[in-house]
């Protein structure tokens, strides 16, 4: 029985890794805060990811801080008023170009109060961070 | 003179599958391909003077969608007021009221050219549309109360935007004869600016939506 030639084998695995490494975000962070996002119909896409801010709100995954509404920024827990200052850092190490186009994703937990939403949309506004995106997951209501 | 006749011996690559397989399962197990969505919307810039905070909008041209703190919806414009005690009434699946998309798209189409519902105005659209009249000063304010619940909030805002959605399907329909989805950029922009998102979101000010 002639043997398979595998020669070509580590190329197509290469080309397979390079995918991989190019589609991958590392900068994953952990989540300090529980995020069930509410479902909709009517959702679009965000396309571009580097174009994308996120900010987390949400009663904290430690029991012991408590069930208060918290916001995560980055790996850390902020409040309100420091937003003006992440959107600022964010802005700055984006390319100049892009910066128009950049976009505040708001992944807030179903049972979140508007008026924390509200104060955080204030603070955006200031911030001139204009483009948002209230994060939900895709359903069928 | 025996050294430049020697071969280069051949590097031996038989490894070079293994190390890449586990470079490989790596990035596979790194990697998440899950994309993040979400409903769209744009904020006003800030406010640059005090007074600058108000737009005054005609009545008729208004409808006031209100997200109470019991997360009770109530729809009011100058035709007339509804309320939708839950999200299945929201959507006109129990309680026999007309649901919030359609009173949305009949608020923005004003096909019987009602007095108590946004004013017509004729405005040319390019090639396949044509002039035709449109409610170029409506806008859908979606208001809540501070302890309105997040979920609620975004079931309404869900309701409104299908409403657009479905305006634009239509309209596809109706002028290009295909899906919006199929339709070109320019196409696109064209039933966009036929009907553009107007979806004001209320200054944390006006709590309780008394105009």
């Amino acid at each position: 029985m002639p043997e398979m030639n595998t020669a070509s084998m580590p190329d197509i695995v290469f080309a397979i890794l390079f995918f991989f490494m190019v589609t991958t975000t590392m900068r994953s962070e952990t989540l300090m805060v529980k995020v069930h996002i509410p479902t909709a119909s009517e959702v679009q896409k965000l396309e571009k990811k580097s174009l994308v801010t996120y900010i987390n709100i949400g009663p904290p995954t430690d029991a012991r801080l408590g069930t208060g509404t918290q916001m995560q920024l980055n790996d850390r827990f902020a409040q309100v008023g420091e937003i003006q200052d992440y959107i600022a850092q964010e802005k700055a190490s984006m390319n100049e170009n892009d910066q128009p186009l950049m976009t505040v994703s708001i992944k807030a937990d179903e049972d979140t109060r508007m008026q924390y939403i509200t104060e955080v949309k204030q603070a955006l506004r200031q911030a001139y961070a204009l483009k948002i995106s209230y994060s939900a997951r895709k359903g069928d209501n | 003179m025996a050294k430049s006749s020697r071969k280069v011996p051949g590097l031996n690559a038989s490894s070079m599958a293994d190390v890449s397989f586990l470079l490989l399962t790596f990035f596979l197990l790194v990697s998440n391909m899950d994309v993040d969505s979400g409903l769209a919307r744009r904020l006003p810039p800030p406010p640059q003077t005090e007074e600058q905070t108000s737009v005054d909008v005609q009545r008729r041209n208004l409808l006031v969608v209100l997200v109470n703190s019991q997360n009770e919806t109530m729809a009011a414009n100058q035709h007339s007021t509804e309320w939708y005690a839950n999200e299945a009434e929201l959507r006109g699946e129990v309680g026999g009221k007309v649901a919030l998309k359609d009173r949305v798209k009949e608020f923005v189409l004003n096909t019987s050219n009602s007095l108590d519902l946004p004013e017509l105005e004729e405005q040319d659209f390019g090639a396949p549309i044509g002039v035709v009249p449109v409610t170029a000063a409506h806008v859908v304010s979606i208001q809540n109360d501070a302890t309105t619940s997040y979920k609620a909030y975004i079931a309404v805002q869900n309701e409104v935007v299908r409403a657009y959605n479905e305006l634009r399907e239509e309209g596809a329909r109706k002028y290009f004869n295909s899906s919006y989805s199929e339709l070109t950029d320019e196409q696109k922009d064209q039933i966009n600016k036929l009907y553009p998102q107007r979806i004001s979101e209320a200054e944390p000010k006006n709590y309780g939506g008394g105009e």
